[in-house]
């Protein structure tokens, strides 16, 4: 414990350098994260002759903001290193390493978020701008964000991770996430916010672990729950982490059985 | 001419024949394909669940826009990324010198390298939405808009594989950027709304800097039977003179190309 300890600020610093050597076409994977902006866009015209079901033009933008704000701070990518390293047989190297290879490739990509941070301020400042009227005035939903932010990051870096290890026995993981992505996209509230949902589709999007990857932090900046609930929710997003933690840890154990490196 | 359609004949047999060898592959990505253009209608649905008319729009008229989209999308992620994407690559690892020394035109080349079939599913998808919509919207469109919404369809194209082209142009240039691609790709998304959606600077900006209006919104209101001749014909030029720059600039860049193992 004491030498990851030791060791996991290293892999972060390391992860950091190499972000920002590949500062271009970094910086270029993060302008091509627009979709909430698309989706504003329908939503401020369609608001143009009043709101709808209780989003001012005002609120649409303050809620896709905030979503674009999230998306850019939890991004994680290791399912198509995963998937890559695997078919070209370099995770036999990984494996040599003396550190587990997911906390390799959970520093990478935690090490990244500095340099989301430049291209998050401008959204910021644009948030702040033009709907900070619609914002949290609760000291108390702003100190939750935090942890609520750590653990959207942890579940969709978990979910890549398992859908990653799936690699070790199907050549088409890859496809899995990106069906896996599509569902996301519509449960979490990314493309449309679940209170404007059929009140069936809502429910299911609820329970569902969807949800607290992306709507959960959103709901905290716009202020909608009351510190009772969103402590609540906060300690279910959790379970979920520890629910999909305890499922990578199997997947890779088992997954890693059948894996013959290839070219090895 | 004829020696240009034959290397593109031959080029588009050879990429399908590539793909059909991995079948499994082609019913998953055929399957996801389907997915996506589901996600894609959702929010469409949910929007016009509350309102009747958006931006002077109705269901089925938006319908048919998405329609073109979808189709467009498959067209753009299913030919024109994959081959591009390669000279990108080529171009990395200084294997473009193989192409450029073949005795047929280059740009044609690398237009229709590789070739994703299963992307046919759009266009499925594509006649199953434009049916659906003129069903709702209660009578079948009239010849004469059917083929005037094909030119406009062909201008669509040609303006998409230039924007391409120019964005492969820029790799040259600057060869740290090869996902610029990927950006356009992400930025195409807008097109899925009709022009009239954007107000302002951005109407200006998807109108004319970056056509993105030429590519589904005037399709769309040529089947819809609503565009003026006027637009039409500016369209139409508009598309040459794109096509032409971005031949010239494409060409101009393959000069000043300095392969990277020389």
């Amino acid at each position: 414990m004491t030498r990851l300890l030791r060791l996991y600020p290293q892999l972060l610093r390391t992860g950091f350098a190499e972000a920002v050597a590949y500062r271009a076409e970094f910086l270029i994977w993060m302008f091509s994260t627009n979709m909430p902006l698309v989706m504003l866009a329908i939503w401020a015209a369609a608001a143009r002759s009043g709101p709808v079901g209780g989003y001012s033009q005002e609120g649409f933008a303050a809620y896709y903001l905030a979503a674009l704000l999230v998306r850019l701070m939890t991004g994680a990518w290791v399912v198509w290193e995963m998937t890559m390293e695997i078919r070209q047989g370099t995770l036999a190297l990984r494996l040599l390493r003396p550190i587990h290879p997911l906390l390799q490739w959970s520093a990478d990509n935690l090490a990244a978020i500095p340099m989301r941070g430049v291209v998050a301020i401008p959204v910021v400042a644009i948030l702040l701008y033009v709907a900070r009227g619609q914002l949290s005035h609760d000291w108390f939903s702003w100190a939750l964000l935090c942890p609520a932010l750590l653990g959207a990051w942890l579940l969709y870096f978990l979910v890549q991770a398992i859908i990653g290890t799936l690699a070790l026995r199907f050549e088409s993981a890859a496809s899995l996430f990106d069906a896996w992505l599509g569902f996301s996209n519509i449960l979490s509230g990314y493309l449309i916010p679940l209170d404007l949902f059929p009140r069936a589709v809502r429910e299911l999007a609820l329970v569902l672990p969807f949800r607290f990857q992306l709507s959960f932090p959103v709901e905290l900046m716009l202020g909608r729950w009351s510190r009772a609930e969103a402590l609540e929710l906060l300690a279910a997003q959790w379970a979920y982490v520890a629910l999909f933690l305890v499922s990578t840890r199997v997947a890779w154990r088992s997954g890693l059985r059948h894996y013959a490196a290839y070219g090895g | 001419m004829m020696r240009a359609l034959r290397v593109v004949r031959a080029q588009l047999r050879a990429s399908v024949a590539v793909a059909l060898q991995y079948r499994f592959e082609f019913a998953v990505e055929g399957a996801l394909a389907l997915l996506w253009m589901g996600v894609t209608l959702v929010p469409l649905v949910v929007v016009f669940g509350t309102r009747d008319s958006v931006a002077g729009w109705t269901f089925p008229e938006m319908l048919v826009v998405l329609g073109w989209f979808v189709a467009l999308k498959g067209v753009l992620e299913g030919t024109l990324s994959p081959s591009l994407m390669q000279v990108v690559e080529h171009v990395r690892k200084g294997t473009l010198d193989f192409v450029l020394l073949k005795p047929a035109d280059a740009q044609l080349l690398v237009s229709f390298s590789k070739i994703e079939p299963w992307r046919v599913t759009d266009f499925a998808g594509a006649a199953v939405i434009f049916a659906f919509a003129f069903q709702r919207i209660g009578h079948a469109p009239a010849l004469m808009h059917v083929l005037l919404a094909a030119v406009m369809l062909c201008a669509a194209v040609m303006v998409l594989y230039s924007i391409a082209i120019l964005v492969v142009a820029i790799a040259f240039i600057a060869v740290r950027v090869d996902n610029l691609l990927y950006l356009f790709q992400s930025v195409f998304d807008v097109a899925r709304w009709p022009s009239t959606v954007f107000r302002g600077t951005l109407a200006v900006v998807f109108t004319f800097v970056l056509p993105l209006a030429l590519m589904t919104t005037y399709p769309a209101l040529a089947l819809l039977g609503k565009l003026t001749p006027q637009t039409a014909v500016g369209a139409l030029v508009g598309t040459l003179l794109f096509a032409g720059v971005a031949r010239a600039i494409w060409i101009s860049s393959i000069r000043r190309y300095t392969s990277a193992s020389s």
